[in-house]
């Protein structure tokens, strides 16, 4: 999967379930201020990721993670191993 | 008061389908292909609070929990409380809930694929504690009262009225937002429909409640949520509260008997207790919402307990679950509502389906069509699995 598609299809997935508007994910926005996470939120983004792409993500995966670039970062390594 | 139920979605759909017979019963499909028994339920929408509640909000509430919100939000709105009020009230919060059967399965059925407790999602432990109503409540309206669920079986809403009435009288709190839910998806009851409880009159489901009727057959599942405001008299005279009523006196009792049966002892003491605390003559009662939920021996033992406390006193006596359906952890507060309706409007619902009556109902006074009637004062009954019984006696408020 490219990058771009992972892009794309989880600014989706994010966006609706998250109810933000999708112009406000962009590569530099933080991850949890913009889509307004907690702790158990960051669970059902687990729970989306795994859905949507088959993949479990664990804690430590997060380490580092601010931005949504670093997050795509992190799924694009999670996903194409 | 506030309401959320099959037969409609506040109190004045509610007053009017009480007021025409309406029946809240279909047979559901989806619950044959599931294997039970019987698909008959009580068909209850619901509802859509995106617009009212935040995703942070919503994720936490499994269905019953969104029903009370419903219910709770007219009861407010129609008590003359605002989130201002709340936010700066200590008010308390007593409802009646004994399941939560959709999360759970949900959470399980997730575990047992997954082999991944974290994919359950953050909603599943929230949703599926049995106290899912109170802390989704509770957090929403920024109570800080009392914070409590009770559990008592069918008799659930009932006791939660009757211990919000107590706290109340103890002077412990100044108001409490009491009530009753109850859930409606298959998984609920399933296992309720595995004991051959329900009545299995599936090509006439508007004919399948019949309470007291001699061909009775099993009760109807049903469900939604019920919500009254209990206010202390001088709190509720101060800040100019439109007083509806006033509960006089709650009973309860435990049969400490069968696990499924009820007796007759039990539910009298109950009724006595109610009327006692009540300070009342039985002449003053005008009517009785009877607990009776359509099966066998439920109602037979209650026309005895009726009876034994009324004798041949001929108080009008009907059930509104024959409109509705057993709407058990929800039902001893929707009937409260659903009296109260009656009270106000001078009418008593049709106890639907009565066409023959047993040996026991034969000796009560149950009108088959609505009657015209005003009255001040009624008796309701509620009973659950492992015998609790609650009564509670309701006055019509007067200056």
């Amino acid at each position: 999967m490219t990058r771009e598609e992972i892009i794309a299809k989880s600014k989706e997935f994010l966006a609706s379930e998250f109810e933000v508007d999708e112009n406000l994910i962009t590569p530099e926005s933080p991850l949890k201020e913009t889509l307004g996470l907690d702790s158990l939120d960051l669970v059902d983004v687990v729970v989306l990721i795994e859905q949507n792409f088959g993949v479990t993500l664990t804690g430590p995966d997060f380490v580092g993670v601010v931005s949504f670039d670093d997050f795509y970062t992190m799924l694009e390594k999670k996903i194409n191993g | 008061m506030g309401i959320w139920s099959c037969l409609g979605h506040n109190l004045d759909e509610v007053r009017d389908a009480l007021y025409n017979g309406k029946s809240g019963i279909i047979f559901d499909p989806v619950r044959k292909e599931m294997g039970f028994r019987s698909a008959l339920t009580a068909k209850v929408d619901m509802p859509d609070l995106k617009k009212e509640l935040s995703r942070a909000q919503r994720v936490y509430m499994p269905e019953q929990a969104k029903y009370a919100y419903c219910a709770t939000v007219e009861a407010l709105r129609n008590a003359g409380i605002d989130q201002d009020y709340l936010n700066t009230h200590e008010v308390g919060l007593l409802y009646g809930n004994d399941s939560s059967a959709d999360p759970t399965v949900r959470a399980v059925d997730t575990m047992r694929e997954k082999h991944d407790t974290t994919l359950c999602g953050s909603g599943a432990i929230f949703q599926s504690m049995n106290s899912t109503v109170t802390m989704n409540l509770g957090c929403i309206f920024k109570l800080r009262g009392i914070n409590m669920t009770v559990s008592a079986a069918c008799a659930s809403g009932a006791h939660a009225i009757g211990l919000g009435a107590l706290l109340i009288q103890t002077g412990l709190q100044d108001m409490v937002v009491c009530g009753g839910a109850q859930e409606v998806n298959p998984f609920s009851i399933g296992s309720f429909d595995g004991i051959s409880a329900f009545s299995i009159r599936e090509d006439a489901p508007e004919k399948a409640s019949r309470p007291f009727d001699r061909d009775r057959d099993g009760l109807v599942p049903g469900g939604g949520a019920a919500t009254v405001i209990i206010e202390e008299y001088e709190h509720a005279v101060k800040r100019g509260a439109p007083i509806l009523a006033e509960v006089l006196g709650y009973g309860f009792s435990a049969n400490g008997d069968h696990i499924s049966s009820p007796n007759v002892d039990g539910p009298s003491k109950s009724l006595r207790m109610a009327i006692e605390r009540a300070g009342i003559d039985i002449r003053e009662i005008g009517y009785i919402n009877a607990h009776a939920t359509s099966t066998h021996v439920g109602d037979t033992n209650e026309a005895k307990a009726i009876y034994n406390v009324f004798g041949d006193q001929r108080t009008e006596v009907t059930s509104t679950k024959s409109q509705t359906g057993h709407e058990m952890w929800m039902a001893g507060a929707s009937e409260i509502i659903y009296s109260m309706l009656m009270m106000k409007n001078d009418f008593i619902a049709a106890n639907l389906n009565f066409e023959n009556p047993d040996e026991d109902s034969a000796k009560l006074l149950i009108p088959a069509t609505r009657v015209s009637k005003h009255f001040d004062t009624f008796l309701s009954n509620s009973f659950g699995f492992g015998g609790t019984n609650s009564s509670l006696v309701i006055r019509k408020f007067k200056e």
